[in-house]
């Protein structure tokens, strides 16, 4: 009797201390953003697409035929950190291997613990649907000869230890860099480590200490707000970003969270956004006219927001970004702000396409990134018309 | 054959305002709920884009946001003598369609009725004597002012209105209404900034010894944050609100205020273009057991439920109620049943001025950008020696200043050509107006029934209203009009205008969408058809939300006191109906 109850009481441990493993695991999944590219069940099926074509998130519950089901540990141990999945085939870094290859094996491992609790969906997905010859995956070999330097987060001594959690979540699971920093024609990084890079048709901000383009406006406090809620007194989270912050940085504990702000924060200054528009007095003024008979309503005469749910554009370093490719691409489709249990509202800007012309957009984008203080390069007329011809459906 | 739902623990059915809040308390308390809509789904930034909303012809005159005739459509005669015809388009009163229902294109006057309002028979056989109540079938509501006090706080929370408390706890305070019922805290927001129009009305006023103060609005004076954590933004007004959803998240709505959270909710499923036939009783009629319905592609469900919210509007409320055998039709001839009972409307009047020489902007506007006087309001006033019971609140409104429908011209101007032009010019600018929103009493004569001749698309009866304005109404809202006449005298106005009710309600011309009554709560099984919690006398499992419920109508926007029923509804069901299933009142 007393055998029994002491293995029962064993199992229960046993079971307890899986089950902290599993719900560590579902935490890294929260900082690696799975959802984002892999769905909401991680069945797959989020299409992306690149400079080189689309590819689609596999589905990556343990479904035995079309999901993970028949990975060993070392199998997804090696997808993650090496781009290779059995028999050896090359996964494409879309699946942002370059940066979980920073990653600890712990945490790998207790994700991979977390993926096999997860209900399995059968659901087969045709993953390439790269251009060729982008679509031929032996291909990635020389890619990653060429670019691909795995190695584990090395610890920085010199910081911290939250300066080194916050480097290891931004650089590793939470992969920050696969959007927010430039890339090669081939698809490697270049230039300033999350000085911002254009992708998928938004342009992910610049995320280093610069004053005008950069975070070097933001307290550390504020950025934990932004993260957490989806917005803070600066800006207010919409397109990829808003996925980001409902999938997995509102579910990242406060701790982590201050911990990728200690880090975002001691980021040295970038470049800058190449400096204010000069010689634009008839682009200011007519958007000085556009601005007030359609955007003041909301984001106020002196470009102020009004701190609760419309955001500022004063200020705002989003505005102040090299490209105004997010800005245009906003005023023409609309927008809709990410939506937080904190913040819940996750209001809209509609869409101003059909009644602003490309010239009146290049004009009031013009005179937002120039005006109350903000310094950014003009926006012409030909660029507002590419964007707008990207975001119309593609004839059949 | 209806294909056959899962049960889920309460159906809603329509999610206008009343639908909204119920969905959000019943889901807050854990409940399994589905809310079946009949019109579409609309939300802010992508169906009230602030880039065309301001449509004055999309909007107000071709009427996009509102129920339309054909979808349903109601009959309408003054008597029972007459013959009820159907209205071809909805004139005197515009209902709303899709999620949101008219609390998406109100103006956001929001007003709560007085404590001689909830126990109005008492009130007045008090002070004159159940005698002068004779030809009236005015009754209590079955509620007390200090019960319900607490959900008009809530609602007034909810929404973020912008006022000033005029008696706090009892105690008045300057600049606020001192005839309102002590309140239990001020508003929210504070007062809206006033434009000239109203500012001249309130020292005109202040100095004949009257009481303005700023009309409480649901157009917000500044950002707010509720306490569901859902954000509003602060008017422009742009005077683009009755007849208009807002683009700029300023006006409270269901869409504004709850459909953020709710919408996530798991517990909470809603279905659009979905329209309700009817509710179905167990054979013996004493419960509810489910809702059919119909979805856009003529598809026919039936969804079981524990509970059946009916969130349709006052009028469709009555109808539902009907259709679905829940409670006895109200008989004008004998006075037996209820459902039907003590329809009422609102009865109005109003002043215009045209001056010299003053500016008035009307294009500074918004549905609540306002100062009131409710000096002669329900029974602020002695009625001893009056002929009539009842009153009105006097509003000073700058709702709109639009440049189609906003054109007076001062009497004896041109009505076409070079000279119509010169007088609209000339009135746009340098005339206001205020009106008197007057109180609507019920008589055995007005009611609701279903239409004998007359049926919908799914060949179910059209609802026929039977409405005049009774004598005591018609005396009480010539008395507003002396009122409004004396009021305007010192404003020294070149031309005055004032207009006078008079008898055969007429369904065409815009009047008001205040319908109440039908469905009328109170404290006797024989003179109401809900309870004071508005679960049915009949059928205990179902509930009837909305102005439907008013065994009156005062002289004010139903809004807030609609919020406030739906707010004590919701907490009955959920403290103690679902606790312990059945009758919450033995009568």
């Amino acid at each position: 009797m007393r055998k029994l109850f002491l293995a029962a009481a064993l199992a229960a441990v046993s079971s307890a201390a899986s089950a902290a493993g599993v719900d560590a695991g579902r935490y890294q999944s929260v900082l690696g953003d799975c959802e984002g590219c892999h769905g909401k069940n991680l069945a797959g099926g989020v299409e992306l697409m690149t400079p080189f074509g689309k590819l689609v998130a596999p589905n990556i519950t343990p479904d035995k035929q079309t999901g993970i089901g028949n990975y060993s540990g070392e199998d997804f141990r090696l997808a993650m950190k090496a781009g290779i999945g059995p028999g050896g085939k090359r996964l494409y870094p879309a699946m942002p291997y370059p940066a979980y290859a920073k990653m600890s094996d712990a945490d790998v491992a207790s994700l991979w613990a977390y993926l096999q609790t997860v209900k399995p969906v059968r659901r087969a997905v045709d993953v390439n649907q790269l251009r060729f010859p982008f679509n031929l995956r032996f291909m990635m070999r020389g890619w990653n000869m060429l670019f691909f330097r795995p190695a584990l987060y090395a610890h920085n001594a010199g910081k911290g230890a939250a300066w080194n959690r916050g480097a290891y979540i931004a650089n590793g699971p939470a992969h920050c860099g696969t959007c927010h920093t430039a890339k090669t024609m081939m698809g490697s990084d270049k230039g300033m480590a999350l000085s911002g890079a254009s992708l998928q048709g938004w342009f992910a901000p610049d995320l280093t200490g610069d004053r005008n383009a950069g975070l070097g406006g933001w307290s550390a406090a504020q950025v934990v707000e932004y993260l957490k809620t989806g917005r803070n007194t600066h800006s207010i989270a919409s397109g990829p970003m808003s996925e980001v912050v409902e999938h997995s940085t509102a579910q990242m504990n406060d701790a982590d969270l201050r911990a990728v702000a200690v880090y975002l924060k001691d980021l040295p200054a970038s470049d800058g956004n190449g400096g204010g528009a000069s010689g634009v007095e008839a682009q200011m003024k007519s958007g000085a006219g556009v601005f007030r008979m359609n955007c003041a309503a909301c984001h106020s005469f002196n470009g102020r927001g009004d701190n609760v749910l419309f955001p500022p554009l004063a200020g705002n370093a989003l505005v102040r970004q090299s490209s105004a490719e997010t800005l245009a691409r906003v005023v023409l489709a609309g927008s809709k702000a990410v939506a937080t249990p904190a913040a819940p509202t996750g209001p809209g800007m509609p869409s101003f396409a059909w009644k602003l012309n490309d010239a009146q957009v290049a004009n009031v984008l013009t005179y937002i990134r120039n005006n109350w203080g903000n310094r950014a390069p003009a926006v012409s007329a030909d660029t507002v018309a590419k964007i707008r011809k990207s975001l119309q459906p593609a004839s059949h | 054959m209806a294909k056959l739902l899962p049960k889920r623990d309460a159906v809603i059915i329509g999610l206008g305002w009343t639908g909204a809040i119920l969905a959000q308390q019943l889901t807050e308390a854990g409940l399994n709920v589905v809310a079946i809509e009949r019109g579409p789904w609309r939300d802010t930034p992508t169906d009230f884009n602030v880039a065309y909303m301001q449509d004055e012809l999309r909007y107000a005159i071709r009427k996009e946001l509102f129920l339309k005739p054909s979808v349903e459509a109601m009959t309408m005669r003054n008597t029972v003598a007459q013959t009820a015809m159907p209205m071809r388009d909805y004139g005197s009163f515009l209902p709303g369609d899709g999620v949101g229902g008219a609390g998406v294109h109100w103006n956001g006057q929001t007003w709560r009725f007085w404590s001689s309002d909830f126990s109005i028979r008492s009130h007045l056989a008090q002070r004159y004597g159940a005698a002068r109540m004779n030809g009236l079938m005015l009754q209590d509501w079955g509620v007390t002012w200090n019960e319900i006090e607490p959900s008009f706080d809530k609602f007034e929370y909810l929404c973020g209105i912008s006022g000033k408390a005029g008696n706090l706890k009892g105690r008045v305070v300057p600049g606020g209404n001192p005839f309102e019922s002590a309140r239990s805290r001020d508003y929210p927001t504070p007062p809206m900034k006033m434009s000239y129009a109203p500012t001249l009305f309130a020292q005109m006023v202040k100095e004949q010894g009257y009481h303005p103060f700023p009309t409480p609005s649901a157009n917000l004076s500044t950002a707010y944050v509720n306490p569901l954590g859902v954000r509003m933004g602060q008017c422009t007004y742009c005077g683009f609100c009755e007849r208009f959803a807002c683009g700029n998240y300023s006006k409270a709505s269901a869409q504004t205020t709850i459909l953020p959270v709710l919408m996530k909710k798991p517990n909470f499923e809603l279905r659009t273009e979905c329209e309700v036939l009817k509710v179905n009783l167990a054979p013996d009629g004493k419960m509810a057991k489910s809702v059919t319905y119909i979805d856009a592609k003529g598809v026919e469900y039936e969804q079981p439920g524990d509970i059946v919210v009916i969130c349709a509007y006052a009028l469709m409320n009555v109808r539902m109620m009907l259709l679905s055998k829940i409670g006895a039709q109200y008989d004008p001839v004998t006075g037996q049943g209820t459902v039907g009972r003590n329809y009422c409307y609102q009865t109005g009047s109003g002043a215009r001025m045209f001056f010299e020489g003053k500016h008035f902007n009307p294009f500074i506007g918004a549905g609540t950008l306002g100062q009131t006087m409710d000096d002669f309001n329900g029974d602020a006033f002695d009625h001893g020696p009056l002929d009539f019971l009842g009153g009105g609140g006097i509003n000073c409104v700058v709702t709109n200043g639009r440049p189609i429908s906003n054109r007076p011209t001062a009497p004896g101007s041109p009505r076409w050509g070079a000279g119509w032009k010169k007088a609209t010019i000339e009135g746009y600018n340098s005339s206001m107006g205020f009106s008197a929103q007057g109180s609507s009493y019920p008589v055995r004569e007005n009611y609701l029934d279903l239409d004998p001749t007359y049926t919908d698309r799914h060949g179910r009866p059209l609802l026929r209203i039977t409405f005049d304005f009774p004598d005591n109404d018609i005396r009480m809202s010539h008395f507003m009009s002396d009122q409004l006449e004396k009021i305007s005298k010192p404003f020294g106005a070149k031309v005055t205008t004032v207009s006078r009710a008079k008898k055969g309600w007429d369904a065409v011309p815009y009047q008001s969408t205040h319908n109440t009554g039908g469905a009328i709560m109170g404290g006797d099984p024989k003179t109401s058809a809900v309870n004071k919690y508005l679960q049915s006398w009949d059928v205990p499992n179902v509930f009837v939300i909305g102005a439907s419920a008013f065994a009156h109508n005062a002289g004010m926007n139903p809004t807030g006191t609609v919020g406030a029923l739906a707010f004590w509804a919701a907490q009955a069901i959920t403290t103690k109906y679902i606790k312990s299933p059945g009758k919450l009142v033995r009568a």
